[in-house]
């Protein structure tokens, strides 16, 4: 059995950040593994450009802004194995995984850094009627056979969902020849962020219909038509509003979910707002020596933002592995008012952090305030608050007490 | 006459209210930084957009790499180029940075090449 002090399981941009990280502070025995056959995660499919503009000053695509992060890793000689699936890791930090290289590991880990990211909601989970034809994929899905594998999914495409990726290949479809009928949300405000709806969609003059769903997929061996509806304000469809639309093409991007199979494997209680772990301001879940951050810990909009929590989150593990321990979390933070989740959900009351928070539906000119008891730590005056942007806070020690749970509420 | 623009240059997506009279900005308001009236201005003038995409290569670990344009473009030119830039094929071993296409179209920007592929 190998021994590591710090075992990061998924090398993408949360993995990748954590461990260069964790090397400039001084940690040695360090090993990432990564279930695909090369580091980067989902940036290596994510080829449009917009990342890296909060942290390099540029607007990159996704596999230049991973790039510069594995030629670090590489450089700083981490060890990494690819092609290499983590099965198991118990609460004590064992870890298990099967390398095609290297046959069956394992690692007793002194920390164990969750950095898996999320997966897509599928057709399933929607639970939409209809027949079972092919030419129905998730964004995701899609994005890889397209960006990747050079397989154009189709040609009259449907879809359903405004998350982010969806509208992405609604512009990539269209500049490889597609015809892009329309995107289709529940809800009656987008998912995604306003400008992949300006640059995406509008650009190209593709329809966003708010407030309608697919409520039937018809097709035998191909996709032939999808049946739209609108919806009530209970996302309920509307009988007598059903269209059917002609399409061979039927896009999902409804959603995406922390992937924590491992992370209950190990007995991490999650939170079932974020569906990711319950957090201190350490990043550590409840779990001693566990952390998780990225988009394994709440869905996050930018990759930016996954690389300094994943940054955060690393200076906490070189801490906890360099002296033993970390400053015990007493108090709670709890979502109050209009506030969708936070975190982290436990703080000490004596340190810096950053509390990230989405709010529930579409605000304006509202104010964010962060409340223990009496006391109000901070007042954040927003002319426009969306569900689709994650809220992040610096919140500073000196305004903190030690004594009482938090509050975070939209007045 | 008055619009309201999203700003697309950074994630803040700003929503900017404009006056104005032809392509002259009268008045904005809304936006975080001084990007927000440059980008209406430019919108009002000159739309211009980047694109990223993929250029087939050969002897790779993948079919694909994936490039993008280093200037932004007129918007109406965006199918233009990716004809040009569908035109081309590569060979593998690519890094990023290499130029696939220098001033494409008379453009003035170029097409670079955004992964790293070996040889397989």
């Amino acid at each position: 059995m190998m021994k590591k002090q710090a075992v990061i399981v998924g090398g993408g941009p949360a993995g990748l950040a954590a461990a260069l990280r964790l090397k400039e502070k001084g940690i040695q025995d360090i090993l990432i593994l990564e279930r695909e056959k090369v580091l980067g995660g989902i940036l290596r499919q994510c080829i449009h450009d917009g990342f890296g503009l909060t942290r390099f000053g540029e607007s990159l695509s996704g596999p230049e802004y991973a790039q510069r992060f594995i030629d670090k890793v590489l450089d700083a000689g981490i060890a990494c194995v690819t092609d290499c699936t983590v099965l198991d890791i118990t609460p004590e930090k064992l870890v298990t995984a099967a390398s095609r290289e290297h046959g069956l590991l394992q690692i007793q880990a002194d920390a164990v850094l969750l950095t898996m990211g999320c997966r897509e909601r599928t057709r399933g989970a929607l639970a939409t009627p209809g027949t079972r034809p092919a030419g129905v994929y998730t964004a995701g899905v899609a994005q890889s056979y397209i960006n990747l594998q050079n397989i154009m999914v189709g040609h009259e495409v449907v879809i359903l969902g405004s998350g982010d990726i969806g509208l992405i290949m609604a512009r990539r479809m269209t500049l490889e020849g597609a015809h892009v009928q329309g995107v289709y949300e529940v809800q009656p405000y987008p998912s995604g962020l306003p400008r992949n709806i300006e640059q995406c969609l509008n650009d190209y003059g593709i329809p966003l219909h708010l407030s309608h769903t697919v409520v039937d997929i018809r097709g035998r061996e191909r996709l032939t038509s999808v049946v739209v509806a609108q919806c009530d304000e209970h996302y309920r469809p509307i009988p007598g509003t059903e269209q059917e639309i002609p399409c061979d093409t039927l896009i999902l991007s409804v959603g995406l979910i922390p992937e924590n199979e491992l992370s209950l494997a190990a007995g991490v209680e999650l939170d079932a707002r974020t569906r990711g772990a319950f957090v201190d301001e350490h990043c550590q879940t409840g779990v001693p020596g566990i952390f998780a951050a990225g988009n394994v810990l709440h869905v996050h909009d930018l990759v930016d933002f996954v690389s300094l929590e994943a940054e955060a989150l690393a200076n906490s593990a070189a801490e906890y592995l360099l002296t033993g321990s970390l400053p015990e979390c007493r108090l709670e933070v709890k979502a109050g008012n209009s506030v969708g989740h936070v975190i982290p959900q436990r703080i000490s009351g004596t340190r810096d952090f950053t509390l990230s928070l989405r709010v529930r539906q579409p605000l304006s000119n509202v104010s964010i305030v962060v409340r223990q008891g009496e006391k109000e730590v901070l007042r954040k005056r927003m002319h426009k608050a969306l569900p689709a942007e994650m809220i992040q806070l610096p919140i500073r020690a000196e305004k903190l007490s030690s004594s009482a749970d938090m509050e975070v509420y939209v007045e | 006459m008055k619009r309201t623009f999203t700003c697309i240059v950074c994630p803040n997506g700003c929503e900017i209210e404009a006056e104005y009279e032809g392509t002259q900005v009268l008045a904005v308001s809304g936006h975080l930084c001084p990007k927000g009236k440059a980008y209406v201005t430019q919108e009002l003038s000159d739309p211009r957009r980047t694109i990223a995409t993929s250029v087939r290569i050969t002897g790779g670990t993948l079919p694909l790499v994936s490039v993008r344009l280093t200037n932004a473009i007129p918007k109406d030119r965006i199918f233009d180029v990716m004809s040009e830039i569908n035109r081309r094929t590569l060979s593998a071993p690519v890094k990023i940075g290499d130029v696939v296409i220098q001033n494409i179209l008379g453009l003035d920007s170029n097409v670079i090449v955004t992964k790293n592929i070996e040889k397989a």
